[in-house]
């Protein structure tokens, strides 16, 4: 555990050290400032409803553009084996870079807490959904970075594994939104696959275990995935 | 300190390393040398747990490799071919994160540090990103790296390949001053590195290993054996022949292209007696001219060319 420690902390120094994580949340807070606020004072609600309804679809663009290089990178400049031959097993590699997927998220997030400020300001805001809404974004944004990591597991090229975490995080997201093509045997399960069906619930202030398990398991199975994929590498 | 039975690798269905043995003793310097995709690489990782062998055992210290591997990596120190390293930290940085991995304290991390610079020659670089290092440097922090936890046996793959004759002396006498207390185990494909560094030599062909003993042992195998190279002027080729082979302890003469006049022998000699006095006698009799007479014995370059030869 206190390896893994050491791998999430130095993942998350790595973020921070080069332009990548300035990068990436600038483009963030941009689209997600843009199109919350071209909307908002025509609604003229104060809620942050635009904002979470979003979070979604970005999240599935962003997260594996986060993920993309933890695993990928380390096997395309091999460090991989000076990393692996150090005292540190599968799981703690796995844990530590998963980690630092998930605080990168949530340090991503911390920016947009302007927006309840400023939404606050300006009328009577209800802040459980806002509550509820940032706890089903990290939740959200834990299980796309389990995705993310799998996707990352899979091949040395960073593009190619943020292609495979987009188009796996996306279908997650939209699933819900294509059932009507599916025979109706599926609908059931397809729309509890659906990623935004389940942070929508948590942001709307309602926080069922249904949804929690949901996020838990898509995280427990894209980190089980990518042990299983590190293990076969050897 | 290691000891490898029968330890083989497929990768799908292509055989890397095929049923090797080996021991290794404390304080000892082990080379390993073979021609490129001899499999030397993969003898390396599946002996720091890096690749799973598809059969056979490893031991080092009291642990094998399939239940003891974070016991082993605990007291092994490896440093990969070209040393992959992560390029965007600095090397005090990578140092430290490798400290904290190995679990050395913070009081001790910072002198640990800080010896190893000494070490290794590394102190100038220290606040520099790896990624911008020439090859030497880079090297060595790979060095320093791997002696992080003062490993009982430490694991090179190709050392001083890429470097300048310099840093390769300077990499040579570390890795021999370690190997006075450590075990070393380190793989090279240049004869002279392994012939002036290690105790023992073993040379894999193939996934096999073609030869293994002490290096001195190595060279009288083969040693003893010698060759004679001649040039002479104002003579003929099938006389010079005739009468040479006749000198006893020259097992073979032979001739090579004349040009202008001079010819050229090679003559080669058993280790039983040294025929030089009597070559020198004998061609002192004739009316050629000798314009050159040196002996070679058989280096380790020809063991290993006898040796790994394509047949």
């Amino acid at each position: 555990m206190r390896q893994a420690l050491c791998i999430g902390r130095k993942e998350l120094n790595a973020y921070f050290a080069s332009p990548i994580a300035y990068i990436v949340i600038a483009i963030f807070l941009l689209v997600t400032g843009w199109f919350f606020f071209s909307t908002f004072f025509l609604f003229n609600q104060a809620s942050l409803r635009n904002f979470f309804g979003l979070l979604p679809t970005i999240f599935a663009f962003v997260v594996p553009a986060v993920t993309m290089r933890l695993l990928a990178e380390e096997f395309n400049i091999g460090s991989y084996e000076t990393l692996l031959t150090l005292p540190v097993g599968f799981t703690d590699v796995i844990i530590g870079k998963f980690a630092a997927g998930v605080a990168f998220v949530a340090a991503m997030l911390i920016p947009t807490l302007a927006y309840p400020v400023t939404v606050a300001l300006l009328g009577a805001l209800d802040w459980g959904p806002v509550i509820g809404g940032y706890l089903g974004a990290v939740f959200l944004g834990a299980a796309f970075s389990a995705v993310g990591l799998f996707a990352s597991a899979l091949t040395r090229n960073q593009i190619v594994a943020f292609i495979i975490g987009l188009a796996v995080c996306f279908s997650l997201t939209l699933v819900d939104q294509m059932v009507f093509f599916m025979p109706q045997a599926f609908v059931g399960v397809l729309s509890y696959l659906a990623a935004d069906v389940h942070f929508q619930n948590v942001a709307k202030g309602i926080i069922d275990t249904r949804d929690i398990v949901y996020f838990l398991s898509v995280c427990f199975i894209g980190l089980y995935g990518a042990f299983l994929v590190l293990k076969a590498r050897n | 300190m290691i000891r490898v039975e029968n330890l083989t690798k497929y990768y799908d269905d292509v055989c890397a390393v095929d049923q090797i043995s080996f021991n290794v003793q404390r304080g000892e310097i082990l080379g390993l040398l073979g021609p490129n995709g001899a499999g030397k690489t993969t003898t390396l990782r599946m002996l720091t747990g890096f690749l799973q062998p598809t059969g056979g055992q490893i031991q080092i210290g009291n642990f094998s490799i399939k239940d003891g591997l974070l016991e082993i990596k605990k007291i092994l120190g490896y440093l990969p071919e070209s040393a992959p390293l992560y390029h965007d930290m600095l090397v005090f940085d990578y140092l430290q994160f490798v400290a904290d991995l190995r679990g050395i304290g913070a009081p001790r991390r910072l002198s640990r540090i800080r010896e190893l610079g000494d070490l290794c020659g590394i102190n100038e670089v220290m606040h520099q990103p790896i990624g911008e290092l020439s090859r030497g440097y880079r090297q060595r922090v790979g060095l320093a790296h791997a002696m992080m936890n003062d490993p009982e046996v430490l694991v090179l793959d190709e050392p001083t390949s890429g470097l300048d004759p310099n840093q390769i002396a300077e990499i040579r006498e570390i890795i021999r001053r370690i190997g006075k207390a450590k075990t070393v185990v380190f793989s090279t494909h240049i004869l002279s590195e392994a012939e002036a560094t290690c105790d023992r030599v073993a040379i894999i062909h193939r996934g096999k290993i073609a030869a293994d003993s002490r290096t001195a042992h190595l060279k009288e195998a083969l040693g003893g054996r010698s060759q004679i190279h001649l040039m002479l002027e104002q003579a003929d080729p099938a006389t010079v022949q005739r009468e040479l082979a006749a000198v006893p302890g020259v097992t073979r003469v032979e001739v090579l292209e004349p040009t202008d006049g001079t010819i050229r022998l090679v003559l080669t000699c058993d280790a039983s007696r040294d025929p030089r006095a009597d070559l020198y006698r004998r061609i002192r009799q004739t009316d050629w001219t000798l314009l050159e007479f040196h002996q070679e014995t058989f280096s380790l370059e020809d063991i290993f060319r006898e040796l790994t030869k394509e047949s």
